[in-house]
């Protein structure tokens, strides 16, 4: 189950990966950019456009053992969460 | 999950199967895969150096396959409606307005993450394609070692 928006929105000290404007593979490869200044334990927010992202973070994070927490939409992008391991 | 090995076989030198290619082993190597592409026929000219490079000491027919040949992911032509190299000019274009990375900034990528290129030395001797021609610090080799390679491989893909 992820989480629901008020839960996600609560989230404080998350660190945002900026991977708006970007196409597949573009968030991926920002999130295992920005994988090593996350401190374990952390959330890492990405936040992007390509709708694709909705089914492809939670893929990523799967294989690299992150847990996948949820996202939702904000004006017009997508706000995406992960507890990194 | 532990991480896995991915072999491609760039059989093709059609600008959008290597764009596929090269996507699919960005995307591997961000999931912490390592990653082998072989490069073969057609698929060296995508690892093909931009620029002309002196070489002397090929045949007549190698000049001319030399001299033919795109040479690097820029000259690439596309599979279907390639429209004499319109075509991949109209699709960069939409490329770069939809944000989407160029085949260039593919390979460039791959290659910082770690992706291993293999050039197939047989296909290399029969195109007169020589090692300075193509993509600096890749290896050279052939069936043996990608074979030895998609054993160790859960996903191979041939494009």
């Amino acid at each position: 189950m992820t989480a629901a928006a008020e839960e996600l929105k609560a989230l404080t000290n998350t660190v945002v990966v900026d991977a708006r404007g970007t196409s597949c593979p573009g968030p991926i490869l920002a999130a295992k950019k920005a994988v090593r200044g996350v401190a374990s334990g952390a959330v890492m927010e990405v936040l992007a456009t390509d709708s694709g992202t909705l089914k492809d973070l939670p893929a990523w994070a799967k294989k690299m053992g992150h847990e996948y927490l949820g996202h939702y939409e904000d004006a017009g992008y997508l706000r995406l969460f992960m507890k990194m391991k | 999950m532990e991480s896995t090995k991915k072999t491609i076989i760039v059989f093709s030198g059609d600008f959008d199967k290597v764009m596929a290619a090269f996507i699919i082993a960005n995307g591997a190597a961000a999931m912490d895969d390592e990653v082998v592409m072989f490069f073969t026929f057609w698929g060296l000219n995508a690892i093909r150096k931009d620029s002309p490079v002196a070489a002397p000491d090929k045949t007549f027919v190698q000049k001319m396959f030399g001299a033919m040949m795109p040479r690097g992911p820029k000259k690439l032509a596309m599979s279907k409606m390639n429209f004499a190299g319109m075509g991949p000019k109209l699709m960069q274009r939409e490329m770069k307005a939809q944000n989407v990375m160029s085949l260039p900034e593919l390979i460039e990528t791959a290659r910082e993450q770690g992706v291993k290129f293999i050039a197939c030395t047989m296909s290399m001797d029969v195109m007169g394609l020589t090692k300075e021609e193509l993509l600096d610090d890749i290896e050279y080799a052939g069936v043996a070692s990608y074979l030895g390679e998609a054993d160790e491989s859960n996903v191979n893909l041939f494009i």
